[in-house]
C-alpha cells in the first residue's frame, strides 16, 4: 500500500494510471445520479409542506457537500505538500479549487432558487448556512487570486497552502460566529425546513445523488489533476515522448 | 561569528523590532495618521448616503464603525513588510539568529500600536456624532481593542503572502476579508447588543479568545509565509 502511494506520488506514473481510474469513478457515477434524478423527480412523493419544491435537495445537498470537502482536500494536499514536498500534492490542490468554487457557486444558486418559493426571497441574509456557504465561495477567490498573481509555480504553491491552511483553521469559526450573529437578530421559525426523519422514498435519491456527485467530482478531479500534471511537466522528457507518440513520430 | 558573543533572548528581540517599527512611525506620521483619516472619511460616508436620520444612524452605527475599522486597518496592513522588502531588513529578519515568528509578533505589535489603539482612540469621536451613548461607546472601545489584534495578526499572515508581488493591495483584501468577517461579525454584533440593552459579554469573550488563539498561532503562519515569498 505504502509502496504503491509512493509510486503513485510520481508524476509520469500518476498520469499513466489515473486514465484507468476515471471509468471506474465516472460510470457508476453517471449510473447513480441517473437514478438519483429519475427517483428524486418522479417515484419520491411531493414533500406536505414544500410541494415539488423540495426536489431541488437533489443537487442543493450534493453540492453543499462537495464545496467543503473540496476546501478539504485543497487545505490537506496543500499542507502534504508543503510538509512532504510532494509535487503531486500541490497539483492535486491547484486542480481542486476551481470545482470547489464551481460546486460552491451551484450550491448557492440552487439555494437561491430554492429560497425563492419558500421565504419568498431570492436572497436571505439571516440564513447562516447561505452566509458560510458565500464566504467559502469568497475564500475560494482569495485562493485563486493568490496563486494567480504568482508567477513561479513553487512559490505559488507553496503561498496558497498557507493561506488554505489558514482558512482551513478559520472555516468553522466562520460557521459558528454566523450562526451565532443570526441567532441574536431574529428567532428562526421561518427557515425551521426539512422536519422529521426523511421518508426513504425521499433519502434513497438523495443518498444516490451524494455517492453519484462524489464520485463525478473524483472523476472531473483526476482529469483536472492529469491536465495541470501535464502543465506542470511540460518540459521534461517523459511529456516530450508522450507528445511525440501521440504525433506518431 | 565572535564565539563569546551571545545572542539576545527572544524577549528582547520582539521589543527591538517593536521599538523600531515605533520610531520608523514616529519619522513617519502620515503611515499613522492616513488610515485614521480614511476610517473617519469612510464613518462620514454612510450617513451621507443613507440618509442622516437619528433613528437611521443609532440602527446602522455599530455595523458602520466596525466596517470603517476593519478597511481603515486594511489600508494600513499593505505597508507592514513592504518598506522592510525593499530596503532588506526583511532579508536581515530571515536570517538572524533569532527565530522569525518572534520578530514577526514584534513587528506585528508595532502594527497593533499604530494602527489598533489609535483607531479605538479616535473611536469615541465618531460614535458621539452617531449619537451613541457613553455605555456603548465603551463596548465599542473594547470590542474594536480586541479586534484590531486580532485583524493586525490575521493581517500580518496577509501581507506576508503579498509582500513583493505587483497589485498588492486589492489581492490582500481578497484574502483576508472573508477571514476577518468572523470578528466584524461578533464586533458589530456585540455593540449591537449593547445598543439594545441586552448581554453583550458573551461577544467580548469571543474576540478575546480569537485575540488569542490568532496571537499563539499567526506569527507562525506569518513567518512561513515570509519564508515563502522571500524564497
Amino acid at each position: 500500500m505504502w509502496k504503491f502511494l509512493h509510486k503513485m506520488a510520481s508524476p509520469p506514473h500518476f498520469y499513466r494510471l489515473s486514465i484507468r481510474f476515471i471509468p471506474w469513478l465516472a460510470l457508476p457515477g453517471f449510473a447513480l445520479i441517473a437514478y438519483g434524478v429519475y427517483a428524486g423527480l418522479f417515484l419520491a412523493p411531493m414533500d406536505y409542506q414544500q410541494g415539488d419544491a423540495f426536489r431541488i435537495i437533489y443537487v442543493h445537498v450534493p453540492s453543499a457537500y462537495l464545496s467543503l470537502m473540496a476546501y478539504m482536500i485543497m487545505a490537506i494536499s496543500g499542507g502534504i505538500g508543503l510538509i512532504w514536498r510532494i509535487k503531486l500534492s500541490h497539483a492535486v490542490a491547484a486542480a481542486v479549487a476551481p470545482l470547489g468554487a464551481a460546486f460552491t457557486f451551484l450550491a448557492l444558486a440552487t439555494g437561491s432558487i430554492w429560497g425563492k418559493p419558500m421565504w419568498g426571497t431570492w436572497w436571505e441574509w439571516a440564513d447562516p448556512r447561505m452566509m458560510s456557504e458565500l464566504i467559502l465561495l469568497f475564500l475560494y477567490f482569495g485562493y485563486m487570486a493568490l496563486r494567480g498573481a504568482i508567477d513561479d509555480t513553487v512559490k505559488a504553491d507553496k503561498a496558497s497552502a498557507v493561506l488554505a491552511l489558514v482558512g482551513a483553521v478559520n472555516v468553522p469559526i466562520i460557521h459558528f460566529s454566523v450562526q451565532w450573529w443570526n441567532s441574536l437578530h431574529q428567532g428562526q421559525t421561518l427557515l425551521a425546513k426539512g422536519g422529521p426523519a426523511m421518508d426513504p422514498a425521499m433519502l434513497y435519491p438523495l443518498l444516490a445523488m451524494i455517492f453519484g456527485f462524489t464520485l463525478i467530482f473524483g472523476a472531473l478531479l483526476l482529469r483536472r489533476v492529469r491536465t495541470e500534471v501535464l502543465f506542470r511537466e511540460r518540459r521534461k522528457g517523459w511529456v516530450k515522448e508522450l507528445v511525440l507518440a501521440a504525433e506518431g513520430v | 561569528m565572535d564565539e563569546s558573543r551571545e545572542i539576545p533572548g527572544i524577549g528582547s528581540g520582539i521589543i527591538a523590532v517593536a521599538r523600531r517599527d515605533l520610531l520608523l512611525a514616529w519619522k513617519r506620521p502620515g503611515d499613522i495618521l492616513n488610515p485614521l483619516f480614511f476610517f473617519a472619511m469612510v464613518s462620514t460616508l454612510f450617513p451621507l448616503g443613507t440618509g442622516p436620520s437619528a433613528e437611521q444612524l443609532k440602527f446602522s452605527g455599530p455595523g458602520v464603525l466596525w466596517v470603517a475599522a476593519l478597511l481603515a486597518t486594511l489600508v494600513s496592513l499593505h505597508t507592514l513588510f513592504l518598506q522592510d522588502h525593499e530596503d532588506g531588513s526583511l532579508d536581515q529578519f530571515l536570517v538572524s539568529p533569532q527565530p522569525l515568528p518572534a520578530l514577526v509578533l514584534g513587528k506585528t505589535i508595532s502594527h497593533w500600536l499604530t494602527s489598533g489603539v489609535p483607531l479605538v482612540l479616535v473611536t469615541p469621536i465618531i460614535a458621539i456624532a452617531y449619537r451613541m451613548t457613553f455605555d456603548v461607546i465603551w463596548v465599542l472601545m473594547i470590542t474594536l481593542a480586541f479586534g484590531t489584534i486580532s485583524l493586525s495578526l490575521l493581517g500580518s499572515v496577509g501581507a506576508a503572502l503579498t509582500v513583493g508581488l505587483h497589485r498588492a493591495t486589492a489581492l490582500l483584501s481578497l484574502l483576508i476579508l472573508p477571514l476577518a468577517m468572523p470578528i466584524l461579525i461578533v464586533g458589530a454584533g456585540a455593540v449591537s447588543l449593547a445598543a439594545g440593552n441586552e448581554g453583550m459579554s458573551g461577544g467580548v469573550y469571543f474576540l478575546g479568545a480569537y485575540a488569542i488563539g490568532a496571537l499563539s498561532l499567526a506569527p507562525y503562519a506569518t513567518a512561513a509565509a515570509l519564508r515563502i515569498s522571500n524564497e
